[in-house]
């Protein structure tokens, strides 16, 4: 018999308080407790990339964490893109340049992408491939994506250029 | 592909972390780290522990110092830490380069040095380098602390000399030493994956230009990382020649007594790669001896 554990953590500026199993995996946990099912699960073991989230600001699979690891962490999901009904750059070069076609990797790209865009805001091609080496599109609509990633770069920079203020 | 019922605690320190492994020795405990191997075998039930004690709260496990001539690297430090560390890049670039070929980006966020050293899997880039450069692995256990020399450490398939209730705390990996040349070289299907073979190398020259101190340690072809002291033993003293690099690597070839066979790749193609790969890191090695090479990464 297991008893559950409290778990208190920060979710796209929201704070939850929930109660798991030991068990349970963080994927599981914002997917089946929070119901922010933008998270996709696919291989749940690692590989496919899918359920990639940002865990104080860094990519990590939340299938290889345990939701009770997170107490007190502060994580970003897909939903957390958007800034008041407005798409994110990232998320409006993916549609500009066909880099999704089935949609369900894509969450993952969006928190890699982010992360990517963040600690290097002017990517090489190379650099680019490498980011993305951690993301499986069963699609394979790589060259897509890798244009779309090519377009955020340069709406980013816009964006910050008209707006100084704008924070990444 | 949902992990078996377990206890689970998280404690702040590493007192309470061995205490808590002797309260629960007798059952089925585990330690997690990263969690980067652990959790897909949890979720596979290839492990059923009955407790996880989880060191990811122990701040005092994360750190990089040099310490004379040895890196010091806390068990907990990430992957993402010695890849971004000025101090790893500069004192000893093998460690750089092996860290890079760990899964990847999402993998190494969360993965631990420590964690791939206690694991111990045979495709592992880390227990290989500490084979090829000579680190110590420090424990800590009820009886206190000891250092382990990495080759009393890696014992079998997924076996080390960890104690139920040992942390291994510290991987002390040596520095550069100057004109020293060295290889980490892998093979994996796509990049990230698991090698199929990989090779770690030092070497280093006489004033003759001889072999005078090398080692060679291929990882992935057999149950775990292998140092080739007989392939070692026949370079030094001889000068590098394509001929020599080729006999070292027919010799690597015939001396992996049991090739891991599996979906992968088969035993045969194994031992055909651990003859390449040892060519390749011995050439590779003996290149970077030059001057001006000893920190190229």
């Amino acid at each position: 018999m297991t008893t559950t554990q409290k778990v208190c953590l920060t979710v796209n500026g929201i704070a939850h308080e929930a109660h798991v199993e030991p068990r349970t995996t963080l994927a599981d946990l914002l997917r089946g407790e929070l119901a922010l099912t933008g998270t996709h699960v696919g291989c749940e073991h690692g590989v496919c990339g899918a359920c990639t989230v940002q865990l104080d600001g860094r990519t990590v699979r939340s299938c290889l964490m345990l939701a009770v690891q997170a107490e007190g962490a502060n994580l970003k999901t897909v939903e957390g893109m958007e800034d008041d009904g407005k798409l994110h750059p990232i998320q409006q070069a993916f549609i500009e340049e066909h880099g999704l076609q089935c949609g369900f990797c894509t969450p993952g790209f969006m928190m890699t992408v982010d992360e990517l865009l963040r600690d290097n805001p002017d990517p090489s091609e190379d650099e680019i491939r490498d980011a993305l080496g951690g993301q499986i599109c069963r699609c394979t609509g790589y060259q897509s994506i890798l244009r779309s990633v090519k377009r955020a770069t340069v709406k980013l920079r816009d964006a910050q250029v008209a707006d100084s203020t704008t924070q990444s | 592909m949902k992990p078996a019922q377990f206890e689970f605690a998280a404690p702040d320190t590493l007192t309470e972390a061995i205490s808590l492994l002797q309260q629960h020795e007798e059952g089925d405990v585990k330690i997690i780290a990263g969690g980067q191997s652990l959790l897909p075998l949890l979720s596979m039930r290839m492990a059923r522990p009955e407790f996880l004690v989880d060191l990811n709260r122990i701040a005092e496990l994360r750190y990089i110092r040099l310490e004379g001539d040895w890196l010091a690297i806390g068990a907990m430090t990430s992957k993402r830490d010695v890849e971004r560390s000025e101090l790893v890049r500069e004192r000893q670039p093998a460690l750089l380069a092996a860290t890079q070929l760990v899964g990847h980006q999402q993998i190494r966020n969360r993965g631990t040095v420590g964690g791939s050293m206690a694991h111990a899997d045979p495709a592992a880039e880390y227990p290989a380098l500490a084979l090829a450069l000579g680190a110590e692995l420090q424990a800590v256990g009820p009886a206190g602390e000891r250092r382990i020399a990495a080759e009393d450490f890696f014992q079998s398939y997924l076996m080390t000399a960890l104690e139920p209730t040992e942390v291994l705390t510290e991987v002390r990996i040596p520095v550069l030493e100057p004109a020293t040349g060295w290889s980490f070289l892998e093979v994996a299907r796509r990049h990230g994956d698991f090698a199929l073979g990989g090779a770690a190398a030092t070497v280093r020259l006489d004033s003759k230009g001889d072999f005078s101190d090398v080692r060679l340690v291929l990882f992935g072809v057999s149950a775990a990382s292998l140092r080739l002291r007989e392939v070692e033993q026949l370079l030094t003293g001889q000068p590098p020649s394509e001929t020599l690099f080729r006999e070292a690597g027919d010799r690597a070839s015939q001396g992996i007594e049991d090739p891991l066979s599996d979906v992968h790749a088969s035993a045969e193609y194994r031992r055909h790669l651990a003859g390449v790969l040892t060519i390749r890191a011995l050439e590779e090695a003996t290149r970077r001896t030059g001057p001006g090479e000893e920190t190229t990464a």
